[in-house]
């Protein structure tokens, strides 16, 4: 919202400087998003009188004029204008000056005659023909009358202005008008508010009533319509103050009609539309939805369909206008137009916002309707602008309002209790203060029972606290005095599923691995991409019925899309190795379609390329089950199930048998999907497994007090056996005093038959109460013996 | 005798100030004390000796003895220290060259905010609450004051699973959730991902996070809500950070404010950053609706309390001087390991 100074002070008094201005609106309530000072770069361009006009004697375009601009000596310009006479008045920028665009002009050769400064058109003074109608399509602006020379023509031609652009918030639809602008700054500044004097003369003929007839049919869309006619039109030019005025609130000044209801419409907050009475048929107009299949073409051309939901304003035979966005073609003020109405109706926003958004036409008509406008203002606008008509001579109001108006909306009352509102905002705001408040804003105050009545146009305030806020603006927020809760105390921590994952991140930085941060939300193409087969539950998705695109369209089921787009990125620029992690989440829908709210699975992802191999994923892996001090209840088992992973180098990941999540290397396939050129690793660990299976209550277990003893030992098994198998025989087998069986190698090769390998493990055995003895561990160790040899069919060598 | 004393003294003396390395020193002293050296041959000798000089030269030998083994150890010490010296020069490696490179791991920055703040709040008695993300209508608009067609629900651009279904626009719904367990009073605050359609830019992203938070408990003031969050703004950009509260509108807090911190960058002198405005706009809050309490079966006459939330994007971007949001959704490990 744009708000000229020079319009505001019209209604309230401003006493500071802008800087102060912009900062005390803004803190009471009215955020400035910024100011502009119009015509603010013009420097040193003055009024001058030309004297005198000789032909160039090398450029035949060109003329060398003498000027009187009130400098002393006459000046000499040369300028290439075709409509510039002896005796004109016109704008001289002189030697040193800036016109618009900041464009220096300086005296200079032109053709070989100096040139001491330029004549201006209004465009060069950052203004065009809708601004100064009479300057010239192309040419020198010429004063219409007499002016004193060498005077600033930014005064003369009354050009500056401050415009100040505020932030509008959707509760308060009154400050979407410079009247409401200025009912906020005379609160701010506990000055007056003047509301503009409206009395309209209506020296017309007849009665509008008598000329049409209004039919609301649906008046919970339109709860008003209030309409007034002019007679014997004159369409011309507006007059300067007004196209001035509009220009600076960015409204293009067109012609006194279509000026004035901008005009109203930007310091009432109501639009209007101008109709020209003699294209509504039987004079009837009836506010009525349209039909399903209707169309209406648009002042702007356009054709548009309409559909039940939307309102129309319409005559017994046709859609004239889509309420509260635009009007029609078919009623348009044509030049010779005898009388025309002026609507100045009410609409209902939230239905003005969808019929907006859905012929896709959002006009600033309808931005005012959609925030709700007063409708007890309908009345005093069509007045105004029926007013503004007199003051133009635009034409000759008709007598007499037509104004249908079914359901008066009705002023509330609220009652307010001061100790409650100084208890509820830590203040000791006395009671007149805040009665003060109340009444600058147009409240009617009862000091007595300590009640308000709140004016229609203030819909926002619904109850003490809002109250509350009005108090608390024009108190100032700043002055609150910051305290610190006592209350009841709390303490501040995080839940135990929290710390654990903040562990479990620990762990994933501890071993080198960046977080990364990816859309939930991807593309169905993906589970192509990972080779899903067609009937897999994970292709069912919770949808997002208006996506930015197909790319963004569904919640991921998998969590890892987003690391693999991200390797991708890193690989394609050349980063020779990354690792990545996140901790995200996966959304299983409960059921299909989605009715109920989708299962939110927290997911820990690994993703890595580069120099590494499976063993360096899962020493990450036993990292972490070890830091959780889990790693007891964790079994690793191959994997051959995961369409998108290596089926020779992917192991599940089980606790109690249970799978919770997966290491591997990407299947080459789905890497090149990908465009990774490396080997690709990736885990996947269900967070919420890890919160249920770690163990934070560690107990100390005493340091071994005697040596341990360690024997080797060294056996040939077939190639696929496991040394998993392996170690849960020696596990099984090793006898009370085991301790430990490391794996220390692992061979294949010239030494060893084709199909085979040998495997070796360290084994400890150690006593809580004494120095085993070969004794002590001969039974553990034949039996592990025997039993890799029945189980295994290993070959265990003699060590 | 006392004159081969004396030769086999200062022979070996002289000896081991020649002597090159260990190996000479253990030779002499074979040679000198040992069982066929020359010093044991004298001694063997004493018994011609009379009973008078006998302890004279005793004593002498002794002495000689004494003096030759200092001696050794002496040149022994001085040897050894020459070797190591030796050996440390020759060992000497070029401490300019770099280190072995060790995987580094690092938090990304969003999650440095995040936890930052986190503590912040944690200190101050705030828990840390979570929602899903995917979420009810209800929550993330009615239930916070926000009906069906009211202007802000489209102008948070919502993406809709279905028309009770969506993905949360904001954080806000967690207080609800919280408020809807009725344990109180409540200090929390929720941080997490929110959605809106905006197309991805620089400054866009349709994914982004927000944390909120919210206090609720007998006789909270807008004075305790500026107190808290003056105090958090000062831990989150230092001591000399001050605020402005500015009058907004949320249609669940009323009261209603815009913070403002001052410019970290200028420190409220007005710079680019902050635009010459000196402040920079850091959060929205305000007193918690007494329908939003009513709506959540909290009575507003017995319990008030205050909201508060911040986009974080902002937070960080501001921080780490980062001018393009899609860098934090590319994950280039050369991007991640600047923090």
């Amino acid at each position: 919202m744009d708000v000229p100074m020079s319009w505001l002070k019209e209604y309230a008094d401003v006493n500071v400087g802008i800087k102060d201005f912009v900062e005390d609106i803004t803190l009471s309530g009215s955020k400035v998003e910024g100011y502009t000072v119009m015509a603010g770069e013009i420097k040193n361009v003055v009024t001058g009188y030309i004297k005198e006009i000789v032909k160039h004697p090398d450029a035949e375009k060109l003329v060398i004029c003498t000027i009187d601009a009130g400098q002393g000596a006459d000046l000499t310009i040369v300028t290439g204008a075709p409509n510039v006479n002896v005796g004109d008045y016109v704008p001289v920028a002189l030697d040193g000056s800036v016109i618009a665009g900041g464009k220096e002009i300086h005296t200079g050769p032109l053709r070989g005659v100096e040139s001491q400064g330029m004549l201006c058109s209004v465009e060069e003074l950052g203004f065009d023909l809708h601004d100064f109608p009479e300057a010239p399509e192309y040419g020198i602006y010429i004063f219409p009358e007499t002016v004193e020379l060498g005077k600033d023509v930014v005064e003369v031609m009354d050009l500056m202005d401050t415009v100040v652009e505020y932030e509008i918030t959707s509760n308060r639809p009154d400050c979407f008008s410079i009247l409401g602008i200025a009912r906020e700054t005379a609160a701010t500044y506990k000055g007056e508010f003047r509301f503009p004097e409206i009395s309209v003369k209506a020296e017309g003929t007849g009665d509008v009533n008598d000329m049409i007839s209004v039919d609301i049919q649906n008046a919970e869309l339109c709860p008003r319509y209030v309409a007034r006619a002019v007679q014997n039109v004159k369409i011309e030019p507006s007059p300067r103050w007004m196209r001035k005025r509009l220009r600076a609130a960015g409204v293009r000044p067109i012609n006194n009609i279509v000026d004035i209801t901008n005009y109203v419409m930007l310091e009432m907050g109501q639009p209007m539309h101008a109709f020209d009475i003699n294209t509504i048929a039987e004079r009837k107009i009836i506010v009525r939805n349209a039909t399903a299949g209707e169309q209406i073409t648009t002042l702007d051309g356009v054709v548009r369909d309409l559909n039940e939901s939307m309102l129309v304003i319409a005559d017994p035979e046709k859609a004239v206008a889509i309420a509260g966005v635009m009007g029609g073609e078919n009623s348009m003020i044509s030049e010779d137009a005898e009388a025309i109405l002026f609507e100045s109706a009410n609409f209902d926003g939230p239905n003005v916002r969808i019929t907006a958004k859905n012929v896709g036409l959002r006009t600033d008509a309808s931005a005012k309707f959609e925030k709700g406008i007063d409708p007890n203002m309908a009345l005093d606008a069509v007045n105004r602008a029926v007013q503004l008509v007199e003051m133009l001579g635009a034409g000759d109001v008709v007598p007499g309002v037509v104004d249908a108006y079914p359901n008066k909306k009705e002023t509330w009352e609220l009652s307010y209790s001061p100790e409650w509102i100084n208890k509820f905002l830590g203040t000791e705001i006395p009671e007149e203060d805040m009665q003060a408040s109340f009444e600058r804003l147009g409240l009617i105050v009862d000091p007595v029972n300590h009640t308000v009545v709140v004016p229609t146009y203030r819909p926002d305030l619904e109850a003490q606290a809002d109250l509350a806020e009005e108090v608390a603006r024009f108190y100032g927020y700043d002055k609150i005095v910051p305290t610190l809760a006592a209350g009841t105390p709390t303490v501040g921590k995080k839940t135990y599923a929290q710390t654990i994952t903040g562990m479990v991140k620990d762990v994933m930085i501890a071993e080198g691995l960046c977080e990364a941060m990816t859309y939930s939300f991807e593309s169905p193409k993906v589970f192509d991409k990972i080779l899903l087969p067609a009937d897999s539950k994970l292709r069912e998705t919770v949808t997002i019925h208006n996506p930015l695109g197909e790319d963004f369209s569904v919640m991921r089921t998998v969590s890892f899309n987003g690391i693999l787009n991200s390797l991708s990125t890193n690989y394609n620029r050349r980063n020779e190795q990354a690792g990545l992690y996140e901790v995200a989440k996966v959304y299983l829908p409960k059921a299909l379609p989605v009715t109920e709210l989708p299962e939110e699975v927290s997911t820990l992802t690994m993703g890595m390329y580069g120099k590494m191999d499976f063993y360096d994923l899962k020493g990450i892996v036993e990292h972490l089950m070890t830091s959780l001090s889990m790693s007891d209840k964790v079994e690793y088992l191959p994997e051959k199930s995961l369409t998108w992973m290596h089926p020779g180098r992917t192991a599940s990941i089980l606790v109690d048998g249970k799978s919770i999540g997966y290491l591997g290397e990407v299947h080459p396939i789905v890497a090149k999907n990908y465009e990774i050129g490396a080997k690709t690793y990736l885990a996947v660990i269900n967070v919420e497994a890890l919160v249920a299976n770690a163990n934070r209550d560690v107990i100390y277990k005493p340091l071994p007090k005697f040596p341990a003893m360690t024997r080797d030992i060294a056996m040939l098994v077939k190639e696929d056996v496991t040394v998993k198998e392996i170690a849960d025989i020696i596990k099984a087998n090793g006898g009370e005093h085991m301790e430990a069986a490391t794996l220390f190698d692992v061979y294949q090769g010239s030494q060893i038959e084709v199909g085979y390998k040998s495997v070796a493990y360290s084994i400890s055995f150690r006593g809580t109460d004494r120095t085993l003895s070969d004794a002590d561990i001969a039974d553990g160790m034949s039996a592990i013996v025997s039993e890799l040899a029945s189980k295994l069919n290993a070959q265990v060598r003699d060590k | 005798m006392k004159d081969q004393l004396k030769v086999i003294h200062d022979k070996a003396i002289a000896a081991f100030n020649e002597a090159k390395d260990i190996k000479d020193i253990e030779d002499l002293k074979v040679s000198v004390l040992g069982k066929k050296g020359e010093l044991t041959a004298i001694l063997k000798g004493m018994g011609k000796l009379t009973a008078e000089e006998r302890p004279i030269i005793g004593q002498l030998a002794n002495e000689v003895r004494q003096d030759i083994e200092a001696k050794l150890e002496e040149a022994k010490a001085r040897l050894q220290a020459a070797e190591i010296a030796i050996r440390l020069e020759a060992e000497k490696i070029d401490v300019t060259m770099p280190g072995k490179a060790r995987p580094e791991g690092h938090k990304h920055p969003m999650s440095i905010v995040i936890d930052e703040i986190s503590d912040i709040f944690m200190g101050m008695g705030y828990e840390i609450a979570e929602g899903p993300e995917v979420e009810k209508d209800y929550y993330n608009f009615e239930a916070l004051n926000i009906p069906a067609n009211h202007p802000a629900k489209d102008e948070q651009d919502t993406f809709y699973i279905n028309a009770d279904i969506l993905l949360r626009t904001q954080t806000s719904p967690v207080q609800v959730r919280v408020m809807e367990k009725g344990e109180l009073p409540i200090r929390i605050i929720a941080p997490g991902a929110v959605y809106r359609a905006d197309e991805v830019d620089a400054t866009h992203s349709p994914v982004f996070h927000q944390l909120e938070g919210l206090v609720i408990d007998k006789n909270v003031t807008m004075g305790d809500l500026k107190g808290a969050l003056a105090v958090f703004a000062k831990e989150l950009f230092g001591e000399n950070t001050k605020v402005r509260f500015r009058p907004h509108h949320f249609p669940f807090t009323e009261p209603s404010a815009e913070m403002d911190v001052t410019c970290f960058a200028c420190g409220g002198e007005g710079c680019r950053v902050c635009k010459g405005e000196g402040y920079i706009e850091l959060l929205g809050c305000g007193m918690v609706h007494p329908k939003v309490l009513k709506m959540s079966g909290i009575d507003p006459e017995e319990y008030s309390g205050f909201a508060f939330g911040m986009g974080l994007e902002r937070v960080a971007m501001q921080r780490y001087g980062i001018t393009d949001l899609r860098l934090l959704f590319e994950n280039d490990v050369k991007f991640l390991k600047q923090f």
